[in-house]
């Protein structure tokens, strides 16, 4: 496989720029059930100009267009936006304190539902795989689990304290119900439910990174996930995943590996494709690419760098994110206000 | 907000002589910390009505510029070692580059080291740009950042 070959020579081609927003774009989001042969890709995007955009790639023509403008519900910057997995729903974090939820009825997009309570800025929000749960993160130092009930309607089920500062992400395991969350306290934690209903931290990782955290992604088959952060590294992590499966509250995520050395500002976000390709998008404008070496040594495997791609935008780069349809296709957003679509190709020599 | 200032008795300097700089943006590509230093020296500080400069807040020797990398960074000394203003200095100072700087520069803020109690803390907080964007949405703060950078009172 090309990925194996540490002789291949990869490109990022640029596909097509997204501009619209009129300030930052935080982060975006595909459409999980989009990017077929039947429905066309769809992203939706979210910036401090305090709106959310969906783009939808023509079939006809190829070519992205802005399909909607979401505004005049949010009061503050959008930090954060995430589909739910049927895509139907899409959820909306903003520093107003609110997350909003909005469906689209008949190519209209309506906000459905209002999450209040958190005191200050939510960072961010995450579906759980079967759609039942929907976690928030806040300035507030909590996180919080809803229950998705008939009728668009959400009941928080709890308020889990324990981080000391801001937490920047929350992001459900892609088959369990187990919620991760990195924070501004360099720590990651992960929550469970007990026996008797109620969500507890089973675990908090303090020994790994040296400041912010700032993302968290898994790898497809879930027994791996990357953590990027302010430390300038992104940590790989791994745990026993049939032991999860079984229920037992006792497994760890133990540190596999370090990748350091690579980023010289911090990174922003880190996205782990179902290939197994580690892409992170970071300060200093660029995009990189980390695969798995084979050459592992004896204690594990290692990770090599792929491709750098600098100067992937302007200024700062805060998402990356592959797409769910078409392989190697990735999508990222900047501080220049531009979302791009590439596609990751190996260069004819 | 606390009753009294953090610093009732600030020690007041003299204006520095200023010499006539290039007025031009492009007269040369490279940026000259010097530049930036005129940008910001007048800048209010929170509680008094002195610059920065004129407090010892900044001074010429608190810019430093990395054209290569295209990085530019700010150390600036509290008036106090507990000031609580250091914040909102650090945003003062954030603003007022954007507005004069081309974006592709990156702008790192600090206090300079020894002169904060929690100098670790305050230096998190300044670089964090989530943070910054939160606080400076922030009506409140907003005012008193644009008080600082606008006031015509110098």
């Amino acid at each position: 496989m090309d990925l194996d070959d540490e002789g291949s020579n990869f490109e990022l081609k640029e596909i097509q720029t997204l501009s619209g927003h009129t300030d930052r774009v935080w982060s975006l989001a595909w459409n999980p059930a989009t990017g077929t042969d039947d429905a066309q890709p769809v992203i939706a995007s979210c910036s401090g100009d305090k709106t959310v955009r969906i783009w939808e790639r023509s079939a006809l023509t190829r070519s992205w267009d802005c399909k909607a403008v979401l505004e005049e519900t949010h009061t503050r910057t959008v930090r954060s936006c995430t589909w739910s997995p049927s895509g139907k729903l899409l959820a909306t974090a903003s520093f107003d304190a609110t997350t909003a939820i909005w469906e689209n009825v008949g190519g209209d997009f309506q906000c459905v539902s209002t999450l209040e309570g958190h005191e200050n800025e939510v960072k961010s929000v995450s579906w759980n795989a079967s759609e039942s749960l929907l976690a928030t993160c806040s300035r507030d130092k909590t996180v919080w689990i809803w229950e998705v009930m008939p009728g668009n309607e959400f009941e928080c089920a709890s308020v889990l304290q324990g981080h000391t500062q801001d937490v920047k992400m929350v992001k459900w395991h892609p088959t369990m119900d187990i919620l991760f969350s990195c924070s501004y306290d360099n720590t990651i934690k992960v929550w469970a439910e007990d026996d008797t209903g109620d969500w507890h931290c089973i675990q908090t990782i303090v020994s790994g990174h040296s400041s912010t955290v700032w993302a968290i992604s898994f790898n497809a088959g879930g027994d791996k996930m990357v953590t990027c952060s302010d430390d300038l590294t992104l940590k790989v992590w791994e745990a026993d995943i049939e032991g999860m499966r079984s229920g037992n509250d006792q497994v760890l995520w133990k540190h596999l590996s370090t990748l350091s050395g690579y980023h010289d500002r911090t990174i922003f976000s880190v996205h782990w494709s179902r290939e197994g390709i580690i892409a992170s998008g970071a300060a200093d404008d660029a995009i990189r690419f980390f695969v798995e070496s084979k050459d592992s040594v004896v204690d594990g495997p290692s990770y090599r760098l792929l491709l750098k791609k600098e100067k992937a935008h302007d200024m700062d780069v805060n998402v990356v994110q592959w797409s769910p349809g078409e392989n190697r296709v990735m999508a990222s957003a900047s501080d220049d206000g531009t979302i791009k679509i590439w596609e990751l190709a190996t260069s004819s020599n | 907000m606390t009753l009294g200032l953090i610093n009732a008795n600030p020690i007041v300097h003299a204006k520095k002589e200023r010499v006539a700089r290039c007025e031009d943006p492009h007269c040369d590509d490279a940026v000259d910390p010097l530049d930036i230093y005129d940008f910001v020296r007048d800048i209010r500080d929170p509680e008094h009505p002195y610059s920065l400069e004129q407090l010892s807040v900044l001074s010429e020797e608190s810019i430093t510029v990395d054209d290569k990398l295209g990085r530019i960074l700010i150390t600036f000394t509290p008036t106090i070692q507990h000031c609580s203003m250091a914040t909102v200095i650090g945003l003062c100072l954030r603003v007022k580059l954007q507005e004069c700087f081309p974006p592709h520069y990156k702008v790192d803020i600090k206090v300079s080291p020894g002169s904060h109690a929690d100098e670790e803390a305050v230096n998190k907080q300044l670089n964090d740009k989530e943070r910054v964007a939160a606080a400076l949405e922030n009506p409140n703060l907003r005012q008193l950042v644009d008080e600082c950078l606008y006031s015509n009172e110098l």
